[in-house]
């Protein structure tokens, strides 16, 4: 499956058994993304959060 | 069958993991975006239920977000795993040091200051090097190796002026004289499962996998055990990863993790670690 980068235009590869909520990244300028898919089996790709201080384990 | 939900904010390896080990199990598991919902304080049990499910997994990667979510359900009912109080001590560096202090275990000597000044008397007292960490943070971040009096005051100065509270605590600890490596070990619940040595990368002294840490095999011993379990339960139990040190004199324990990463320690054994989690999840709601 792919997708259209929202930032660049760029193809990216979204692997067949995605889970929502993944992270995927633009093989062209790297920005980080995360798959949101839709009712009607549709992928979006949002934003993914930036590192926040309070991150980890 | 008891239902279990994941909440999570970033769909890690780990989640990935898990939510393949409970397919495998057959436990029905939903998946929650800690950042699709909202809470209402207080809440109808039979509505938190039809939500979350008999059991919640807490695996926000953000510390704040997962605390706060497990305060409501705890308090509305539903099991978390970890529990508040485990996920407030491990939270916390200097919390988890006081734990482990209370029951008896061997860990790194810490001091804390509450000022740039007592924290320069501290470092001037033990001696560089020293270790200054942040009491809040994972992925060793902003943990800090001070070699001397002016790398301290270039430090203390930078953590002042980013005007966060929780960086105005100075943690302080010896630099504990180790092989370039700490070792990591796994428990669930009253069961160590597994135990990996985390390697320095070539360019750094920290040794988080996230830092570029590399985990090797390491052979669990009664010693390793023991000491682990004890760690586990002086934080309140739960899932979690216990971080020591080989130091001159024996074993230290130095950190106990809260949302445990298991990617790195999962390429060094053929232990199931998410496939134990559920597990333990699925048996902890029975109780």
């Amino acid at each position: 499956m792919n997708a259209k980068c929202p930032s660049c235009d760029a193809q990216v590869i979204v692997p067949n058994d995605v889970i929502n909520g993944e992270i995927v990244g633009c093989p062209d300028c790297g920005a980080e993304y995360e798959v949101a898919l839709t009712d009607n089996g549709e992928i979006e790709l949002k934003p993914s959060e930036i590192e926040g201080e309070d991150w980890g384990e | 069958m008891k239902s279990i939900g994941l909440i999570y904010d970033r769909i890690r390896w780990d989640e990935k993991a898990l939510i393949k080990a409970s397919r495998k199990a057959g436990v029905p598991l939903t998946p929650i975006d800690a950042k699709e919902i909202y809470i209402n304080a207080p809440e109808d049990s039979g509505v938190i239920k039809n939500a979350f499910g008999d059991i919640v997994l807490q695996r926000c990667v953000s510390y704040f977000r997962g605390l706060h979510l497990t305060v409501f359900l705890e308090n509305m009912g539903l099991p978390v795993i970890n529990s508040f109080q485990t996920s407030l001590i491990c939270g916390n560096k200097l919390f988890t040091t006081m734990a482990l202090i209370k029951a008896g275990l061997p860990s790194p000597k810490t001091h804390a200051a509450f000022t740039p000044q007592t924290a320069l008397k501290v470092l001037d007292t033990i001696g560089y090097p020293a270790v200054l960490k942040p009491v809040v943070g994972s992925w060793g971040r902003l943990v800090t190796l001070i070699k001397d009096r002016e790398s301290a005051q270039a430090v203390i100065e930078t953590r002042e002026e980013i005007r966060n509270s929780l960086l105005q605590i100075y943690y302080i600890q010896e630099l504990v004289e180790r092989p370039p490596r700490d070792i990591r070990v796994i428990v669930i619940g009253d069961e160590v499962v597994a135990a990996s040595y985390r390697y320095s990368p070539s360019n750094d002294w920290r040794t988080n996998v996230a830092r570029g840490g590399i985990s090797k095999p390491c052979p669990l011993t009664p010693e390793l055990e023991q000491l682990a379990l004890k760690a586990s339960e002086a934080v309140g139990g739960g899932v979690l990863a216990v971080d020591c040190l080989e130091g001159s004199n024996g074993l230290l324990v130095n950190e106990v993790n809260n949302t445990i990463e298991f990617k790195g320690i999962s390429s060094t054994t053929d232990v199931d670690i998410a496939g134990k989690i559920i597990e333990y999840t699925v048996r902890m709601a029975k109780k």
